[in-house]
């Protein structure tokens, strides 16, 4: 019998984490804004998130075939990449579009620098960036994720729209972004078993909400309303939280929110796009790795002598 | 102290923690390495065929940090032989074949203490190690300068799962405790002793609150029930709010921690003079039939422990060293009982089965919850990239190998593998550089 016995190294227990609860945690955490979408856009929200969330897995599935990698479509992240893609969208986006949009995300961001964990820019916002400058030009669904074809309450001036409408979802734009409602319950579930923590959300979307209260003459209902449109809650709570692009630590994540909130605004105000959160995003993903630097923890006992 | 030090909950699984210790029949025969111990192996003083008691010398001291190993049956030395044991190092072991009779050896007396020079000789003299697992001899952590000893720190954490002998020998040996607490204020001048017991210890804290209600010096400090209490830095940080700075001793900021099994040990050799010959293991895991707490003659095969017990109720996959955190897996189970080995833990296949390593996803729950603040996806990293500097500053030396990041890393990385290879690379690059600059 003895040489059955299984030798590793300490610690012989592991707790329930994995890679696949986190991503399931996530895919029910989002639960709420898809039928939110559903709800409110349709039927065909539920294509355009099926399409996603399909194409997604078979590109991860077939890259891996091809390449000869270890198959990974079980940890879940590309229907979760896919998913996040959907909710990006307007609900009458045509399916190819949908369809590049998620290869590109899982192919082209994702599996192209190593997987999982390797990709340096989050596959889901990086493909709706990738898609409003791609396609913006293409006149089929006057794509632009903040225009769809009933104006977004960004594009057409915030406010034009009430507060309570703004909170539910009621009005037009990406099939999961528009009710901030279900993306606080799905944020607070995240928060609840701890698949993130409020450092990052709060601080962007705090960020957002001071930063244009100064520039909206502190007209406390205009900064509030700006808030609430586009794409900020589903960014701050579940794009901008990405483990692999977002900073290590509660310090870190508090930075890249602040900057993503100071980012977005800046765009939102001041540039050509009517919505700043995805660039704000993609930018901050980019610096990640600094801010990680910046923000480690203290080493306890690591003061040199 | 400002905050405590990050720590995570883990499951107690204290299953033996009320069941009194049965103390286990001779077995036919014990193993007894000479390196059951940090520092040097003893040298074997006996010769094959001799004639052994319990407690008969059978290899001394060799050198300044070692310790001395006694019989641990009485009977017949059938052979001594280089054996492989848990720290990686081969040593002479002394085979006993017993007689089963389990006599005392005629000269076995309480040791006359009447100073501090006098005290520490009979802690040396006793073979008495750190019991909690690490083996350092525990007279040479208590050979310092009287005034340099601010607090002594008894370590009764017991942060592992699964593991009572702490908690057992507070129960059952309070009054040797005491009286080895009694002789360090006597001999060694120490003016504060403190225990450290996580709260998950109802009545080893009452009963160590008896103790220290008749001792001015003696305090009790009761400690939230997060791994990892028990490790000694960690100790003396929520005990005391002292933090060792890296590659120093406890000394250095005033403390001796102790573990408190070790500490009834010294009592028990103060009274009776029977050296360190046996010892309290707890027997748990999924795969054992009937989890308690065994005193057990060191020496004794795992075997033999386990069958004492009732044995197996599911073919073991897997067998530990210590508990489940920080034990080593052992090959076989023809290896004895040794000194610092407070547990054995059996588990069934299902719990022995590797789970699957994924690519790390940057969660940062490492880092997060290190108690030391260390880095190890950046440790990682720079392990993989062969960055000999950037693994000095992130003072992966410091990693006491608690695994506490491992045990939450949802993609299951080596992580604690990982910092071992990478203190060992850190050694070799200062090896190297000694080298060079000594032409």
């Amino acid at each position: 019998m003895d040489n059955m016995l299984h030798i590793s190294a300490a610690p012989h227990i592991h707790s329930s984490h994995s890679t696949r609860r986190v991503m399931l945690d996530v895919i029910i955490s989002l639960l709420p804004a898809a039928i939110a979408g559903a709800i409110i856009f349709g039927a065909r929200a539920l294509l355009v998130i099926g399409v996603c969330v399909g194409t997604a897995v078979l590109s991860e599935f077939l890259f891996n075939v091809i390449v000869k990698k270890e198959q990974s479509v079980d940890d879940f992240s590309a229907v979760v990449t896919g998913l996040l893609i959907a909710l990006n969208l307007p609900a009458n986006i045509p399916v190819w579009q949908a369809i590049v949009g998620s290869v590109f995300a899982i192919v082209v961001v994702k599996c192209f620098f190593g997987g999982i964990g390797k990709n340096i820019v989050n596959p889901a916002i990086t493909a709706r960036v990738f898609m409003l400058i791609a396609f913006t030009q293409m006149g089929t669904a006057a794509f632009p994720v903040d225009a769809v074809s009933s104006a977004t309450p960004l594009s057409a001036g915030a406010a034009s729209t009430s507060l309570l409408d703004l909170f539910l979802g009621n009005h037009g734009g990406a099939i999961g972004e528009t009710c901030t409602l279900a993306l606080i319950i799905g944020g607070v579930y995240l928060i609840a078993r701890r698949v993130i923590t409020w450092h990052l959300p709060v601080a962007f979307i705090g960020t957002v909400f001071l930063f244009t209260l100064v520039l909206v003459d502190f007209n406390a209902a205009t900064a509030l309303a700006y808030t609430l449109s586009g794409g900020l809650f589903i960014g701050a709570i579940f794009m901008a939280t990405d483990y692999v692009t977002s900073p290590a630590t509660w310090g870190g994540q508090i930075l890249f929110g602040l900057l993503a909130g100071v980012i977005t605004v800046m765009i939102r105000m001041f540039g050509n796009y009517p919505e700043g959160v995805s660039f704000a995003i993609l930018l901050m993903n980019i610096l990640t790795p600094y801010i990680d630097i910046w923000t480690s923890r203290k080493i306890i006992g690591g003061d040199r002598k | 102290m400002a905050f405590n030090l990050r720590s995570i909950h883990l499951p107690h699984r204290k299953n033996t923690a009320e069941i009194a210790a049965v103390k286990m029949d001779a077995p036919k025969a014990v193993t007894l390495p000479t390196s059951m111990h940090i520092g040097a192996p003893a040298t074997v003083v006996v010769k094959v065929g001799d004639h052994v008691d319990v407690g008969t010398l059978v290899a001394e001291q060799n050198g300044v940090i070692s310790s001395p190993v006694y019989a641990s049956v009485s009977g017949t030395v059938k052979k001594i032989e280089p054996m492989g044991i848990s720290n990686g190092s081969v040593a002479p072991a002394v085979t006993i074949e017993s007689d089963g009779e389990m006599t005392y050896d005629p000269s076995i007396a309480p040791p006359s203490v009447n100073d501090r020079a006098s005290f520490i000789e009979a802690v040396k003299k006793s073979g008495i190690v750190g019991l909690g697992g690490a083996g350092f001899p525990t007279y040479v952590k208590l050979d310092v300068d009287t005034e340099r000893v601010e607090e002594l720190i008894i370590n009764a954490a017991e942060c592992e799962p699964y593991i009572t002998s702490d908690t057992r020998a507070m129960l059952e040996y309070a009054e040797d405790i005491e009286l080895a607490l009694e002789a360090f204020e006597k001999y060694l001048g120490v003016k504060k002793i403190i225990f450290g017991i996580e709260n998950n210890k109802k009545e080893p804290i009452r009963k160590m609150q008896e103790i220290a209600a008749k001792h001015d010096a003696v305090s009790v400090k009761v400690l939230p029930s997060k791994y990892p209490q028990g490790g000694e830095k960690v100790m003396i940080y929520h005990v005391t709010g002292k933090v060792v700075p890296g590659g120093k001793l406890p000394i250095d900021v005033g403390c001796i921690v102790i573990n408190c099994s070790t500490v009834a040990a010294i009592g028990k050799y103060l009274r009776t003079g029977i050296p360190l010959v046996d010892r309290l293991v707890t027997v748990d895991g999924s795969a054992v039939k009937n989890p308690m707490n065994v005193i057990v003659p060191l020496g004794t095969s795992l075997e033999d422990v386990f069958e004492f017990t009732g044995g197996f109720k599911e073919t073991p996959g897997k067998v530990l060293y210590g508990g489940p955190m920080m034990g080593i897996a052992v090959p076989s189970l023809s290896l004895p009982i040794i000194k610092n080995n407070n547990a054995i833990l059996a588990f069934n296949e299902k719990d022995s089965t590797p789970i699957k390593v994924t690519n790390c996803i940057r969660c940062g729950s490492c880092t997060n919850l290190c108690p030391f603040g260390l880095n190890p996806a950046a440790i990682a990293d720079a392990y993989r990239l062969g960055d000999v500097d950037k693994l000095k500053k992130l003072r992966v030396d410091l990693c006491m190998e608690c695994g506490t990041c491992a045990y939450r890393c949802p993609a299951n990385r080596p992580i604690i593998q990982t910092h071992k290879l990478a203190k060992a690379a850190l050694r070799d690059a200062k090896a190297r550089e000694e080298a060079k600059r000594n032409g």
